[in-house]
């Protein structure tokens, strides 16, 4: 085993594209995704290996993996940070 | 928002093809493909006719042409004429390209202009309903092939290879990141390329012939195709019925629109050279 911590991926959804049409469900290869009221989640998002599949697949644009970036040092300042944001709300 | 949609407009999106339907895959990997290539948003002119696949340019962020029924190429080869330094790109179905426009394809491949087309091949006329196509196999059904369609139907890749293109592939939506190297080998290729993208209709084709839904869809295109790769090692018995994947034909050869500039130049040296009188006349018109 290697001595890099493993790499953790975000999914980054759209719900509104979604039409839950079950591709990336049904072919994720580590079956980390799944349906919840017709629209796709990320279940258990650990076991993604970052195969892009469901991305590529995906005829909604609906979905997108991303490589987790190490979580920031928040600090003392940690109880300021706004939790309610989506993640894709933060990026630039 | 990611690089990726930056391609889109955004503001079309969510798009109005069906949930599951294959040609929202191809528009994806089309622009992948594009943004892998890294050409300029102005530099880009992707044109369709009608139907279902040629939607695909209103969600498009390039400079975008949605034309008659079938003259996709028509319109493009106009365009490339005009303006040889674009990089046009046809997105056209099977109807729109094999039957409407099956004139304009033939003949756009002879010339070896420098058009890139992607066919999305559905199988069928999805947009009205689900009739028949040049591109529907022997014996599946249709609305109106309710006892089983008996037309043979075309390998779009032969005909464009035997029409005179010169970079032929073929793809499907299940194999997308196939499908993104071969538009991108297309993109970079100076002549006529034809890309043929096969796609799940599981409104129409899939209903009317019990296939299922988009994921029984895909695996029934997956079952049906073998790599060309791995075919050359296979036994023709269990190759029998498959369509072949991959990079099918490659064979540079001059390009319309560049020979067309030379006619140009030569043409015009003549003729600035011209001194008049009759026997120069004579002379400049050989």
């Amino acid at each position: 085993m290697s001595d890099q911590p493993p790499k953790s991926y975000l999914h980054v959804i759209r719900e509104r594209y979604c039409k839950g049409c079950n591709i990336c469900v049904a072919f994720c290869p580590k079956k980390v995704l799944a349906l919840k009221s017709g629209k796709v989640f990320a279940e258990r998002p650990w076991l993604c290996i970052g195969c892009k599949m469901c991305e590529l697949r995906c005829p909604d644009y609906a979905i997108e993996v991303r490589a987790a970036e190490p979580e920031p040092d928040k600090g003392a300042n940690g109880a300021e940070q706004d939790y309610c944001l989506p993640p894709e709300a933060c990026d630039d | 928002m990611s690089d990726f949609l930056s391609y889109f407009r955004q503001d079309n999106l969510p798009h109005i093809w069906c949930p599951g339907c294959g040609h929202g895959t191809v528009t994806g990997a089309i622009v992948r493909a594009i943004a892998r290539k890294g050409l300029d948003k102005n530099k880009v002119c992707i044109v369709s006719g009608i139907g279902c696949s040629s939607r695909a340019v209103g969600y498009l962020d390039f400079d975008t042409l949605h034309t008659a029924h079938g003259r996709a190429l028509a319109f493009a080869t106009g365009i490339k004429l005009a303006r040889p330094e674009l990089k046009v790109i046809v997105m056209t179905g099977d109807g729109d390209c094999t039957a409407i426009g099956g004139n304009h394809f033939i003949h756009a491949a002879r010339r070896n202009i420098d058009i890139t087309t992607i066919v999305m091949n559905n199988n069928i006329y999805g947009m009205t309903s689900g009739q028949y196509s040049p591109m529907t196999p022997k014996g599946m059904y249709g609305t109106t092939a309710p006892y089983g369609n008996l037309e043979r139907s075309f390998d779009l890749c032969e005909l464009a290879k035997a029409a005179g293109a010169t970079y032929v592939g073929r793809a499907t939506s299940y194999h997308v990141p196939l499908l993104i190297d071969l538009i991108e080998a297309a993109l970079g290729n100076k002549g006529f390329s034809v890309v043929e993208a096969m796609v799940q209709c599981p409104t129409y084709f899939g209903r009317k012939n019990k296939i299922g839904g988009p994921v029984e869809m895909l695996e029934w295109i997956k079952e049906g195709t073998v790599n060309v790769k791995a075919a050359a090692s296979l036994p023709p018995e269990k190759l029998a019925g498959k369509a072949l994947i991959g990079e099918l034909h490659n064979a540079p050869a001059p390009e319309y629109t560049a020979d067309y500039d030379e006619l140009i130049a030569k043409v015009q040296r003549k003729f600035d050279t011209f001194q008049g009188g009759l026997y120069g006349c004579a002379s400049n018109s050989d």
